[in-house]
């Protein structure tokens, strides 16, 4: 064991440099680890956008066939999966990544090694999951994010695109798991000097119940995906209809991971605006420990609706009517949140900045997209709505509307944290305005053509069915929405280079992000802070007069508390190659799985690299010591 | 030196619970893997009875050849115990006897595990003959799979404290892979029971 240690050592020698490209490569830093999986996610949303584009270019009229029907499948199926688990999640995992260790007090998350290989498998999955590409128009997955058995049987899909989905899901289900677990151990075991659970942020409460979600759902996906691997790669007979297999157990596993997924991509959302809404009401939010609790109760009765997306399944009236009753009830936790973030809100002192405006807009368009929702929770007038664009529009409003509206709201929040600079206010508001208004006119006449019986997932329609008018505003909606992207997009890159100076403390915060510099050094907290109630930061700034209202403190807190102690002492981490290493063996492998089928020879090649080098990788990481100087 | 480690904070701060870091992630970690197993096993038991061709399980299972491979992997959870206090006295040629004994065990079940395997394949169940086949082969294939990967760890172990690079101090990380080996014992015995057992009245009569 020595020898390999030794051979491995001198094949890799520990890196130490802390510049220029390399410094990606090899970093365990939360933050930079956190801002790359900012900037891949973005680039697979402008991806995932553009899919979403070139649909409504081809339904902005009837009878059109700018793509073939062949094209459109795989279109809708790439933009979902690519907005699901390329987009929205990984967005959700750059703020866990950038802000939980800083919020919490810690220098680093619980495994930095481990959290790098999350995002290197991510990276890595994310482009075999998109490899279909590469092997020509009809390679990518084209069964819906969904991928209903036998549909995707290789007797009824031939062709590599649902090996891709398999094998691309599989891969970024290590990615997410491996991000979970690290990500609770943080959470409970990371958190500095009196912070207590209940003293915790909302923000890293929903961080916790998301993770937990992952955790126990990504199991279930994963036993899926590895029932179908059989069937298409091992003739195994899972979901055979010929051999008795039954499509809707696939059904059930799916939608028993799906449905927590759901919750995985809304959570976070809702912890960055349980966030923003105190800082820019200059109140604490309204029920804290109301919000935590509606927040758990979501995220357990989350597993006992899965089936409300089989109500035309057939299960018979009893399944229906008891999981169209658990639907209902979950809407009242949801409320509850609602009414909170409303309360927070009220009396006072708002501050309409960006943040606070894609907060806002959160929460009209997420209760746009929870009334709808309740619409189909009772399974007859699900049956009339089921594949229709009323779903659609439903999913966008809680999707975008929701989670979207809240990744940008956090992005405004948290950019001045993690590059030192503002983001331009006025090209914020024109940014929120053209999202706000064109993911309305995108999505809310879906409602009335899904009503009216327009199909979802159907490449074109035709002219008599009278719905031309209203898909030409869905598409001058995407457009607006288009332009409002780039507008962000320029904002971006304007402020990155010209943005106001930042400071600690640019909005006046609450939480122990805002007592450091921006950017945060290495080590976060040169000592580490000690908690002493909610809400801590405002607390150390602000006391409460007796009528309820928050006065500057005279003496101390605010900027002159932040950042005492010597840093000189700290160690933190050592860089290291092998979560990238591990990661893209992992990968190789599930590609090479793919290759074996056209050429048996790169294919067991690739899958022979791909797990020595895993091998190494793991090896290598057990063997090497955590701290380099020990 | 120290191995096998990613507690990058053990000496810059203690943790909040009191709990080691990497237990803690070993919790978590077989919190999600009784859900991998769980929705194997409720596909076993969805598709049970529901083969159209045979051979059918009562016809190819041999119940008191598997109790005994069973019994032979819960013994090792037994000679696990004895290696993790073996090294937590300091003796480490304890510990690597048990650990030996182990994970011989252990592949005295996977041989076990191949043999059976073989016959039923020669009786005329693979993978695509049936749903049988189908899931029963992917769940114990997969149980075989994790005890494969338990015994390389279990082997590492020995082959670093011969090196002696296992220490007293570092028990916790051949306690990791004790709580990984007991929680692979334990999921056979709800698949021995799920598969083998609820068979037992068929091949009885």
């Amino acid at each position: 064991m020595a020898m390999l240690r030794g051979s491995i050592e001198s094949l890799l020698r520990r890196p130490t440099t802390y510049s220029g490209l390399q410094s990606w490569l090899v970093t365990v830093d939360h933050k930079r680890i956190g801002i790359m999986y900012g900037v891949t996610a973005f680039v697979f949303f402008l991806i995932g956008g553009l899919q979403a584009l070139l649909m409504r270019v081809q339904l902005h009229s009837s009878d059109l066939s700018i793509v073939s029907p062949e094209v459109y499948h795989q279109l809708f199926t790439m933009h979902a999966l690519t907005m699901i688990f390329l987009a929205v999640m990984p967005l959700g995992a750059a703020f866990f990544n950038f802000v939980v260790p800083l919020q919490i007090g810690a220098r680093d998350v619980a495994f930095p090694r481990l959290n790098a290989l999350s995002y290197w498998v991510f990276l890595f999955g994310g482009l075999l999951l998109n490899g279909g590409y590469i092997t020509g128009f009809t390679g990518s997955p084209n069964w819906g994010w969904f991928a209903y058995a036998p549909g995707t049987e290789v007797a009824f899909n031939p062709g590599h695109g649902m090996d891709f989905y398999v094998l691309g899901l599989l891969v970024l289900g290590v990615s997410s798991l491996a991000a979970a677990f690290n990500f609770i151990v943080t959470i409970i075991n990371m958190r500095a000097p009196g912070m207590t659970m209940m003293r915790m942020p909302v923000f890293i409460w929903m961080t916790l119940i998301t993770t937990i979600l992952l955790v126990l759902a990504f199991p279930v996906i994963t036993v899926a995906l590895i029932e179908l691997l059989f069937d298409r790669f091992f003739s195994a007979n899972f979901f055979n209809p010929a051999a008795g297999g039954n499509p809707v157990l696939w059904q059930h596993l799916f939608w028993v991971f799906g449905h927590p997924e759901v919750y995985i991509l809304i959570l976070p959302a809702m912890g960055i605006v349980s966030e923003i809404l105190p800082t820019f009401s200059k109140k604490p939010l309204f029920g804290y420990p109301v919000v935590v609790v509606s927040g758990i109760v979501i995220g357990f009765m989350g597993w006992a609706v899965w089936s409300h997306h089989m109500f035309t399944v057939g299960l018979g009236p009893v399944a229906n009517s008891a999981f169209a009753v658990s639907t209902m009830l979950i809407a009242i936790p949801t409320g509850i949140k609602i009414f909170n973030w409303i309360a927070t809100m009220w009396g006072g002192s708002i501050d309409i900045k960006s943040p606070m405006l894609f907060s806002l807009g959160f929460i009209a368009l997420f209760i746009i997209g929870g009334l709808s929702g309740v619409t189909h929770a009772a399974p007859p007038a699900d049956a009339q709505q089921q594949d229709t664009y009323y779903i659609v529009a439903h999913l966008h409003y809680v999707l975008f509307g929701g989670s979207i509206f809240g990744v940008f709201a956090g992005i405004y929040y948290w950019f001045p944290k993690m590059t030192g600079r503002m983001l331009n206010e006025g090209l914020g508001k024109l940014n929120f305005w053209l999202m706000f208004i064109g993911m309305n006119l995108t999505f809310a006449p879906m409602h009335w053509v899904g009503l009216d019986g327009m199909p979802r997932r159907v490449y074109t329609y035709t002219e008599e069915m009278g719905w031309d008018f209203w898909n030409l505003v869905s598409t001058i909606g995407s457009l607006t929405l288009a332009v409002g992207i780039l507008v962000f997009l320029h904002n971006f890159f304007r402020s990155l280079k010209k943005g106001k100076v930042a400071g600690n403390d640019p909005w006046d915060g609450r939480t122990l992000e805002w007592t450091i510099p921006s950017p945060p050094p290495e080590y976060n907290f040169a000592e580490i802070p000690v908690v002493t109630s909610r809400d801590d930061y405002w607390h150390r700034k602000y006391v409460a007069t007796p009528d309820g209202r928050m006065t500057l403190r005279t003496t101390g807190g605010g900027d002159e508390d932040a950042q005492k102690g010597d840093p000189s002492h700290i160690h933190m981490p050592g860089l290291s190659y092998f979560p990238i290493i591990a990661a893209f063996g992992l990968t190789l492998a599930a590609a090479g799985l793919i290759a074996r089928e056209s050429n048996n020879l790169i294919g067991f090649g690739m899958m022979g690299i791909g797990l020595i080098s895993t091998l190494m990788g793991i090896y290598g990481w057990a063997f090497e010591p955590a701290d380099p100087e020990d | 030196m120290s191995h096998m480690q990613e507690t990058e904070h053990s000496s810059l701060l203690d943790t909040t619970t009191g709990l080691d870091n990497r237990k803690m992630f070993m919790w978590v970690f077989l919190a999600s893997e009784c859900l991998f197993f769980g929705a194997l096993i409720s596909t076993y038991l969805i598709y049970r009875g529901k083969s159209l061709v045979g051979p059918y399980p009562h016809e190819v299972f041999n119940i008191p050849y598997t109790s005994i491979s069973a019994f032979v992997l819960l013994m090792s959870s037994l000679t696990m115990v004895l290696a993790l206090g073996a090294l937590r006295r300091g003796d480490h040629r304890g510990l690597r006897i048990w650990l030996l004994a182990t994970a011989l065990l252990g592949c005295v079940f996977l041989g076990g595990q191949v043999f059976e395997f073989t016959v039923f394949y020669r009786e005329g169940v693979s993978l695509s003959t049936n749903l049988f086949g189908t899931s029963f082969f992917v769940l114990t294939g997969f149980h075989g799979a994790h005890v494969t990967v338990g015994v390389i760890i279990l082997l590492s172990f020995w082959v670093m404290s011969m090196r002696g690079l296992v220490s007293q101090q570092q028990s916790l990380n051949v306690e990791l892979a004790g709580l990984y080996w007991h929680f692979v014992d334990v999921v056979w015995i709800v698949i021995f029971t799920v598969i083998y057992l609820f068979e037992a009245p068929n091949i009885v009569s």
